[in-house]
């Protein structure tokens, strides 16, 4: 159980009708966990009453209908739920394997990563797609998943400068974390291959093939298998 | 086909309806329209549902052709309204004839305008909207911003009564300067002489000043801390990057960042301040959340109470 007398817990105000649960101040699993319980117990606790809501790393967002309820109201049934939370192993998602073509030709900063790290490129390959990341949060763009963390010995700021244009699909590594991106965009994380997968397509059902929660792992596949899966090299810039 | 050519597409004309709720969870941001009010009363001129879809125009420079009977309102931004080349009164129900020309002009006061048509645009809805949100090539006509040659359709409509909204009641856009926000999310970071400085100066709006979020420009203020753990961003956040210039964010926010926010101004005031030009100085002013409750409510009863005069 979850006490409100635990002092990692508070709730703050955000916006008008908005309210900030924050479980703790660093990224971990359990707290994801946590997040995720929250999410659902307040979706039907809050039913009606619910505009949005925005779970991440270690906070959610609530954001509510002013004219349904009021900062008191929401706050008390959050406290509520907060006490009862389980205890969050039990609350492990899906496992999502991604196929994941890593090469220099699809991952331009493998080389530059692996020299960082003192590595050979295999070695970052094998460090990237042997870890199970967890989804802790969803957001910046349609289908960008928050995934964590790449093992320390892989991590790696963000370039100097970022790229212009990053292709849809690209594996790519920021400090502990890593991601896919779901769209062509401009990006200063590291490339270090690209995932056929589509994650976020519109006309898609589900359009996501993750969510928050659910655990992902990169399995490695060649060039052929690549293409076969649809995938695409793109521009980069 | 029933429904309006778009003859010159303006500056910057969406399709919006009152947004998209309930996919934040997947990177999906709100969009719809950033002066809700002048929305809602595009709507209810023409008698439509308040969530209907409308145009959103900025600045000005929309030029349509009928191709239907039908009825239009614009509300909103000082946008002189043409109906075949005759000015025509805002915030007031017109009948239209297939082939007659609408246009838009520029605006002499204030940013945005709606325009409604009874019944609503009939756009096929992208997660529960019709809302555009061009950054995410979502809603709309696939994501973009209207384009010469667009087709909007709409049912025939033109029995249908209309009104007009008193001048009395019409929102002046330039009368109060001072915008109201909730101190909240990492409010403690900032010091109490930092609050100060930031309630007490002018900020100007600058350039960079779009559906995203309002860059201003003033007196830096700095919080204690660099960033934080990525976290949800409500509408009206008011988050300050390194170089201590606020920047409030809008209807295209994106859903998350890790910039520290000294709190969220509220939505009738974001409404306001949406319809200030680059250039144009605000300040503000520090509420409580009861207060912005109040505020919220007597404005919901005020828009139900506010009867528009019928037109036959």
């Amino acid at each position: 159980m979850i006490s409100m007398a635990d002092n990692s817990i508070r709730i703050e105000v955000a916006g008008e009708n908005a309210l900030i649960i924050y479980f703790g101040e660093k990224t971990d699993p359990s707290v994801s966990a946590r997040v995720q319980q929250a999410v659902t117990i307040l979706e039907t606790e809050l039913n009606g009453k619910l505009i949005d809501m925005v779970p991440s790393y270690a906070s959610l967002l609530v954001i509510y209908d002013q004219l349904a309820t009021d900062h008191l109201e929401v706050r008390s049934t959050i406290r509520k739920v907060l006490n009862q939370l389980s205890d969050a192993v039990n609350t492990e998602g899906n496992l999502v394997i991604l196929p994941a073509y890593y090469s220099r030709e699809s991952g331009p900063d493998l080389d530059a990563l692996a020299q960082r790290a003192g590595l050979s490129a295999d070695e970052v390959i094998k460090l990237h797609s042997e870890m199970e990341y967890r989804v802790y949060a969803i957001g910046f763009a349609p289908g960008f998943a928050y995934l964590g963390e790449v093992d320390e010995r892989i991590a790696a700021p963000r370039l100097s400068t970022p790229r212009m244009k990053v292709p849809r699909g690209a594996i790519a590594i920021a400090d502990r974390q890593t991601a896919v991106y779901p769209a062509v965009s401009p990006g200063g994380w590291n490339l270090i291959g690209l995932c056929p997968t589509r994650m976020f397509d519109p006309e898609a059902e589900p359009t996501m093939p993750v969510q928050v929660g659910d655990r992902i792992k990169f399995n490695p596949i060649s060039r052929d298998e690549f293409f076969a899966l649809g995938g695409e090299l793109g521009e980069i810039k | 086909m029933s429904g309006f050519r778009v003859i010159q597409p303006g500056l910057l004309t969406l399709i919006q309806d009152a947004g998209r709720f309930g996919h934040h969870r997947i990177g999906l941001t709100t969009g719809g329209p950033v002066d809700s009010l002048a929305f809602k009363w595009a709507n209810r001129l023409v008698d439509n549902p308040l969530n209907s879809t409308t145009l959103e125009i900025s600045f000005g420079g929309l030029v349509m052709q009928a191709e239907t009977d039908a009825q239009i309102v614009l509300a909103g931004a000082e946008m002189p309204l043409k109906i075949n080349g005759v000015e025509q009164d805002r915030w007031h129900a017109h009948k239209i004839k297939a082939g007659d020309k609408i246009e838009v002009s520029f605006s002499a006061q204030g940013a945005r305008a709606y325009l409604a048509v009874s019944g609503g645009f009939q756009v096929e809805h992208s997660f529960s909207s019709s809302a555009t949100v061009t950054r995410e090539g979502i809603g709309g006509f696939t994501g973009d911003k209207l384009q010469q040659g667009d087709f909007l359709y709409c049912k025939p409509s033109g029995e249908h009564g209309g009104f007009r909204l008193p001048e009395e009641h019409r929102p002046d856009y330039f009368d109060d300067i001072s915008l109201r926000v909730i101190t909240g999310y990492q409010q403690q970071a900032f010091s109490d002489y930092q609050k100060r400085l930031f309630f007490s100066s002018e900020y100007k709006v600058t350039d960079r000043a779009d559906r995203m979020g309002y860059r201003l420009e003033g007196p830096e203020v700095k919080p204690s801390i660099d960033g934080i753990l990525s976290e949800g961003i409500c509408h009206g956040a008011i988050q300050i990057p390194a170089d201590g210039q606020p920047i409030v964010l809008l209807n295209d926010r994106q859903t998350i960042g890790g910039y520290p926010k000294i709190g969220s101004m509220i939505a009738m005031d974001t409404a306001r301040m949406a319809q200030l030009l680059p250039g144009s100085r605000i300040s503000f002013e520090e509420i409580s959340i009861d207060d912005a409750h109040n505020l919220h409510c007597l404005a919901h009863v005020r828009f139900n109470n506010t009867e528009p005069e019928a037109i036959d």
